[in-house]
């Protein structure tokens, strides 16, 4: 066959060809969808739930469980203590948690008000605590929550100094995970009467927060804000900063050095109700990254202890809070399992006894169980992320409060069991050296050993 | 929409109309923790009503969080955060006040008699803020449903994002005024050396001029409400639009 008979050939095939089917690594089909979707709109994706790639996480480490060199604990009888205090630093009444795991600050607005209230008495149940979110806080979450901290965020919609008098804490936010550098979202669909009214809004404005605090600037400033907060809370209340994890070393040293109690960090995977594609997928450092840096920082200024540290963005099991704690963390904060464990992209909804299915709304969005990121439309089937006043009774307190109880219950299990398979009688007490690495990313960013040798990637190196 | 920008604020009564017992702070011997302890845990059982505050020599934080109608006088310069998140206290500062005076006031009144430094009121959602000088960078930024009157000039961003509220400024202001609003109402009597984004000139009405009246009449300033000129959204930013040149 010559040359030009076998062209011939392959033209005829080229349906079958397999070149004739072969992506493009740079315009793949996914470039291709997000150019045609700019052209088409001319303006950024918004989006919620958090990032999307893959990055080095805590499923890249491993616990060094005990055997000859270190003695286990009894997986079911011995005393495993997960008791957590934050905020000993300056606060004269510090919060006492019985799990270091704490729910994330989501804001009524983003989720529903059943929802705000069934986070609080999950959290109650469980001896945790619960957050605020942009927006102020409702009455459902602070009676429903025994421990319930309160955000002081760049845009201070809804805020109050009475309410401030109610929290238990102050957070601090100075950025999100998600979105550091960037404000807040909510999208018009969901700044309905109840909302625009607590944030001093137009009903159905497409809201843009503010992403730089009104009265303060810079970390100079901040600790002048702090005593500020002190002097209204008559130095009882803790104050936690929380940052959008970026250069973490950095900034958790200016928040210690600003007069912080307890300092959040808040990594890449961290979730959203809405945000820029392009802020979620490329602004940030990832959870695993940040704790390193938080800790070494701590570390640095010799307050470890003395400035208690909270780890968020990405946090879904036992295995990673107990990682998270292994690697200097004092507690865990969890935004987007919470949302999962109450129903986040589930094919039902329960309703008294009976699972209804959520598909067709699902479909109508354009997605389907197990893909859905459209917080930020308000049109969430299964009512968590939702202003709508019919599918917001989806989700009943008393139900989301069971299924998060039972999560939260179940990340502490997990949390004790390796705990106590590292023999440790306190959940605090495990450390980095009951951990390896899997992979060369996760050991470099983690600086831990990569598993079966000593080597951690640019430290140890001649 | 016409609700936020008709938002009534309470100012509340002079404290000074009840029976007078007066406390005074001397900060060179007394710290800001022990007065703010005083105005938030003693005041109401002491039968206080004025609080008098000497040699402030600029501490933060000064009458922040007070949630009682009495009357403070600061005598001398105030640092940052004077007369922060008021409710209900009538606060006057006899000299100048540093960043953020009366951020977050709910209700009260907060009178300035010299200059405030930036953002002055911000987030302010009731009360009154008066500042008899200049104020500086980002007056009124986040503004939700207080007044504030300026009798001299404002900088550059004041009233940015600013949602409801009035906003009275009897001198001149800096660049980007009103920059992103959303339904709080600027009134401004000198020159304004630009505007922000989405704030543009409006015709003033019978409202209007009675609402800058009020407002100058409580300042105590001699100015004709008809040398003022209304500025308010244009409600061009409030949805997302691709033909809107919006870069955000």
């Amino acid at each position: 066959m010559s040359i030009n008979e076998l062209n011939a050939s392959r033209a005829a095939d080229a349906g079958q060809h397999p070149l004739s089917r072969e992506e493009s690594a740079t315009l793949d089909r996914r470039a291709i969808d997000y150019v045609q979707r700019a052209a088409a709109t001319g303006l950024y994706e918004i989006r919620g739930l958090g990032a999307k790639r893959a990055v080095p996480n805590f499923d890249d480490l491993v616990f060094l469980g005990a055997s000859l060199s270190r003695y286990p604990l009894e997986g079911y009888r011995e005393k495993c203590s997960t008791r957590t205090l934050l905020g000993t630093r300056f606060a004269s009444k510090p919060v006492t948690l019985e799990i270091p795991i704490t729910i994330a600050g989501m804001s009524f607005g983003a989720l529903s008000a059943n929802v705000k209230e069934a986070l609080g008495r999950a959290a109650t149940e469980m001896g945790t605590s619960t957050t605020t979110g942009d927006g102020g806080m409702t009455a459902e979450e602070r009676d429903s929550s025994k421990t319930l901290v309160y955000q002081c965020l760049p845009s201070r919609y809804g805020f109050d100094p009475d309410d401030v008098r109610r929290a238990d804490a102050i957070e601090i936010v100075i950025g999100q995970g998600a979105k550091p550098g960037g404000g807040g979202m909510l999208l018009g669909q969901k700044v309905n009467p109840r909302v625009a009214a607590m944030r001093t809004l137009p009903q159905g404005v497409d809201q843009r927060s503010a992403s730089r605090h009104p009265d303060w600037t810079g970390p100079d400033d901040l600790a002048i804000k702090i005593r500020e907060l002190r002097e209204i809370t008559d130095w009882e209340k803790p104050i936690y900063v929380k940052v959008g994890a970026t250069r973490v070393f950095n900034d958790v040293k200016l928040a210690v050095h600003a007069g912080a109690d307890v300092v959040v960090v808040d990594g890449m995977q961290g979730g959203t109700a809405a945000t820029q594609t392009c802020f979620i997928e490329h602004v940030g450092i990832p959870t695993l990254a940040a704790l390193r840096q938080a800790v070494d920082a701590l570390e640095d200024l010799n307050v470890r202890g003395q400035v208690q540290l909270v780890i968020s963005g990405g946090i879904r099991t036992g295995a990673d809070v107990a990682k998270a704690l292994a690697m200097g963390a004092d507690a865990v904060s969890i935004g987007q399992g919470v949302l999962v464990a109450l129903g986040c992209n589930s094919e039902t909804y329960l309703q008294g006894d009976e699972h209804l299915s959520a598909l067709a709304d699902y479909h109508r969005l354009g997605t389907a169980p197990g893909f859905c990121h459209h917080c930020h439309t308000g049109k969430c089937p299964v009512g968590v992320t939702t202003q709508d006043p019919l599918l917001e009774q989806r989700l009943q307190p008393l139900v989301g409060a069971r299924r998060v109880r039972n999560y939260l219950k179940t990340l502490n299990m997990e949390l004790t069991t390796i705990a106590r398979a590292c023999g440790k009688q306190d959940v605090h007490h495990l450390e980095r050296e009951d951990l390896v690495a899997l992979t060369v990313e996760s050991a470099a960013m983690a600086r831990l050993p990569l598993a079966g040798t000593t080597w951690i990637p640019g430290h140890n190196e001649k | 929409m016409e609700d936020l920008r008709q938002t009534a604020t309470g100012y509340g009564l002079p404290a000074t109309a009840r029976k007078e017992a007066i406390r005074t702070f001397d900060l060179a011997t007394h710290t800001v923790r022990e007065l703010n302890q005083f105005l938030h845990k003693e005041l109401v059982a002491s039968g206080v009503t004025k609080v008098m505050v000497s040699n402030p020599d600029g501490a933060h934080s000064i009458a922040c969080g007070v949630n009682a109608p009495v009357d403070i006088e600061i005598n001398g310069h105030a640092g940052y955060y004077v007369a922060g998140m008021n409710k209900h206290a009538h606060v006057v500062v006899n000299g100048n006040a540093g960043p953020g005076a009366a951020e977050n006031m709910m209700s009260g009144l907060v009178r300035v008699r010299g200059f405030a430094s930036t953002s002055a009121g911000a987030s302010a959602r009731g009360g009154c803020l008066i500042i008899e000088g200049d104020a500086s960078l980002r007056c009124g930024i986040s503004l939700k449903g207080a007044d504030i009157v300026v009798g001299g000039s404002v900088g550059s961003f004041s009233a940015f994002m600013a949602q409801a509220g009035r906003m009275v400024i009897c001198g001149d202001a800096g660049d980007a005024l009103g920059d992103s609003l959303y339904e709080a109402v600027i009134y401004v009597r000198g020159e304004v050396k630009s505007l922000g984004a989405d704030a543009r000139y409006e015709e003033m009405t019978a409202a209007d001029f009675g609402t800058v009246k009020q407002l100058l009449d409580l300042a105590g300033f001699d100015y004709s409400p008809q040398e003022f000129r209304r500025i308010a959204s244009a409600r061009q930013l409030y949805h997302w639009n691709a033909d809107a040149q919006q870069e955000y």
